[in-house]
């Protein structure tokens, strides 16, 4: 199995620790991967605004940067589930994007491999899951607070769950939106930064140490808004809380054995 | 001014924001518990849906029968083709008979039309009878919800409000007193009134009758005492069958409020003796959507407000802010198709989160649609001048790694360089409430090169290392 890489673009720019801690889980989890150089940005952005020629074009280089991968990986909820359903134009039935059906996001493409069996971690910490709206009402990871339908895996929590000494705080409000949007987050600033206050209160409240999330856009949102009221609430990815919490590779039995 | 700068003086009141927040939470806790309750919820949204979009195919020959089924039973049909015939043809039937007082139920589609004000130039009375209704009619406001008209007010402000208008005493603000009040003054309006106007849920064309959902009674007295009825009902109303009734009558009060179902639902089939009973079918842009494939769905709307109280835009920014009659989710869906331009900035008021399509009882697809509609804006060029320029902008540095890898650089280095407070100005308006997120020196790509070297370097030197061992 050839699995891609694809690391957004804002992620690259603004966060690359959650890049690199992919690589490192990867690495630690024998799992072979590849980073097209050719990639740049899913176009959800462009899509989200109406402009789907825009989208299209960026859907098409996506498609020629990960068309020799059998997995295209991505530690995104958001561009993943837009790769996946939005590639398509509803208006015109035009479609570009055929890596959407072999596109993952991280957590979910985890839990298919079934990469954590066994492998124990550590994370002893009060940690507060932000649901990512895409994720779990796009991609389906879990089932959203208003379903009624049949119980889902949540990849995340699948996840975070299997390690020693983690605490889940229960949040009183669990999937609601972080008020990110992409340009509504400017456009609907006020609104935005409410929506993302009222999120940051019911994590303090559940008594969360680390925020984490599928998602680093929720995050940034989150984040600048906390640091900004000087909140203590730390936000991290949850590739970089797996990365960190996985058991160190089993030594090598030269290492164990000592110079002969 | 739009929803944006409306929006935006609603949520500068935090407190007021907080607590209507937590006013429609409430609702939709509750439209959770009650959904539960319901053994196959899932399936009979679905089968709800089903019915609709059947319903919505066979929508001309289904209006047909309704007609000839109404009118065996002793009702009079009017069609009114948009909001001023529907208007002329009531305003028509009151005048033909003399009446200039009125009661009438909660109906959204008599608020659409500008029924009311049409009908007061005429000296008419109108008299809102549901309290929610009533308060806002009070207050010469629109209302802000469509289930709970009043959800954006506080008892201290309804207090006011019949004190200004009714004589109640100042400070009062105990609800059971306040709708003591409105009841008793309500009354002397219903034993008055010499026609009583209401809205409809359901029009079945199987038997040509109409139902009416409500929860205090008034749909029933305004249409028992009065000689004439006249019920208006939008296109989109009609549904095939009495059997298909059952399937909506569980899901609306449970959608709407979380109860099992409304304290009355009231059946009307033909006038009664000595009474007259005139229905006014509205068109007033609906057959236009139908022809739109994309937006149709939104047709199914059973207008049980979920959307509205599980929109965390709408619950931050308040019914009023929409500038429709229909706020929320489905507003921001059927009102660009009235008018696309004064209503641009809705299908943009939604950070696409999804939940309303998740608790939708007829499962209208409204986030696709909302993106849809910025669709037809963005072909149409109908941009913010900021949004054009940024999205332009994006796309050419994001066309190439190349620009990727130039803008970002250049950017982060101007960020990293510059005094803090001014990247700060700079980055408005994300920096007025965020901070902006430390600048990392380098991008991922860049350290994921010098790891890679790094990892052939030392690899490199464990061959060489290897390779002397075993020459030595």
């Amino acid at each position: 199995m050839r699995v891609g890489l694809f690391i957004p673009c804002y992620v690259d720019q603004l966060r690359p620790e959650v890049g690199l801690a992919v690589v490192r889980l990867f690495e630690r989890l024998g799992i072979d991967f590849e980073i097209p150089d050719a990639q740049t940005c899913c176009g959800q952005p462009f899509s989200t605004a109406g402009e789907q020629g825009q989208a299209e074009r960026l859907a098409r280089r996506f498609d020629a940067a990960f068309a020799a991968f059998d997995v295209v990986v991505t530690p995104s909820g958001s561009c993943a589930a837009h790769v996946r359903h939005r590639f398509s134009d509803r208006r015109t039935g035009r479609r570009a994007g055929e890596a959407g059906g072999r596109t993952r996001e991280l957590c979910e493409f985890l839990v298919e491999i079934d990469a954590l069996r066994g492998i124990g971690g550590r994370l002893p910490r009060r940690i507060g899951l932000h649901a990512s709206c895409h994720a779990l009402r796009e991609l389906r990871h879990g089932n959203p607070s208003e379903s009624r339908e049949p119980p889902r895996v949540e990849p995340v929590r699948a996840l975070l769950g299997g390690l020693a000494g983690i605490e889940l705080v229960e949040l009183a409000r669990r999937d609601e939106c972080c008020g990110f949007g992409g340009l509504f987050s400017i456009e609907q600033e006020a609104v935005s930064c409410r929506m993302g206050l009222d999120r940051i209160a019911d994590h303090e409240r559940a008594g969360a140490e680390i925020v984490t999330s599928s998602d680093v856009s929720c995050l940034l949102q989150l984040e600048g808004l906390a640091r900004r009221r000087g909140s203590p609430l730390a936000f991290r990815h949850v590739a970089e809380l797996l990365a960190d919490a996985l058991a160190p590779e089993p030594p090598a039995p030269e290492a164990i054995d000592g110079p002969r | 001014m739009g929803h944006v700068s409306r929006a935006r003086a609603f949520v500068a009141d935090a407190e007021r924001t907080g607590w209507h927040d937590q006013a429609l939470w409430f609702v939709r806790a509750k439209r959770d518990a009650a959904a539960d309750l319901v053994p196959d919820w899932e399936a009979l949204r679905s089968e709800a849906a089903a019915i609709k979009r059947e319903a919505l195919e066979r929508l001309p020959e289904l209006w047909i029968e309704f007609e000839a089924q109404a009118r065996r039973a002793g009702a009079v049909v009017h069609w009114a083709r948009d909001a001023e015939e529907h208007n002329t043809i009531v305003a028509g039937l009151l005048r033909e008979r003399g009446i200039t007082r009125v009661v009438k139920s909660k109906s959204m589609l008599t608020e659409e039309c500008g029924l009311n004000p049409h009908l007061e130039r005429q000296g008419i009375e109108v008299v809102d009878t549901d309290l929610g209704e009533r308060i806002v009619q009070l207050r010469h406001e629109p209302p802000s919800h469509i289930v709970m008209p009043a959800i954006h007010l506080r008892r201290g402000e309804v207090g006011e409000t019949f004190t200004r208008t009714m004589g109640a005493p100042p400070g009062l603000d105990d609800p059971d007193a306040l709708t003591a009040l409105a009841r008793s003054d309500l009354r002397a309006r219903f034993l008055a009134a010499q026609a009583g106007i209401t809205g409809v849920n359901f029009a079945v064309a199987e038997t040509g009758s109409l139902v009416v959902v409500s929860n205090e009674g008034n749909v029933d007295l305004g249409t028992a005492l009065p000689r004439l009825h006249i019920a208006c009902v939008g296109l989109e109303k009609i549904v095939p069958a009495q059997r298909d009734l059952p399937v909506f009558l569980r899901l609306l009060a449970r959608s709407a409020t979380g109860q099992a179902i409304s304290a009355y639902t009231s059946h009307f089939r033909g006038a009664m003796p000595e009474r007259e009973l005139h229905v006014v079918i509205v068109d007033n842009g609906r057959s236009r959507l139908l022809a739109e494939p994309e937006f149709r769905e939104a047709l199914a709307c059973i207008r049980c407000g979920a959307c509205l109280n599980t929109c965390p835009v709408y619950r931050r920014s308040g019914g009023h802010s929409y500038g429709t009659v229909i706020p929320g989710p489905i507003g921001s869906v059927l009102e660009p198709a009235r008018d696309l331009v004064a209503h641009a900035e809705l299908p943009h008021a939604c950070t696409l989160c999804g939940s309303c399509a998740e608790v939708c009882p007829v499962r209208i697809p409204l986030p696709q649609q909302l993106l849809a509609w910025r669709g037809v804006l963005a072909a149409r060029g109908i941009h913010p001048r900021r949004r054009r320029i940024a999205l332009r902008l994006a796309a050419e540095i994001l066309a190439r790694p190349i620009g990727l890898r130039l803008f970002g650089g250049l950017g982060r280095a101007l960020v990293r360089a510059l005094p803090a407070a001014f990247v700060d100005r700079l980055a408005r308006p994300w920096t007025r409430q965020r901070a902006l997120p430390p600048i990392p020196a380098s991008s991922f790509r860049t350290l994921w090169k010098r790891r890679q070297s790094a990892a052939r370097a030392s690899a490199g030197a464990r061959d060489a290392g290897d390779a002397g061992m075993e020459g030595g």
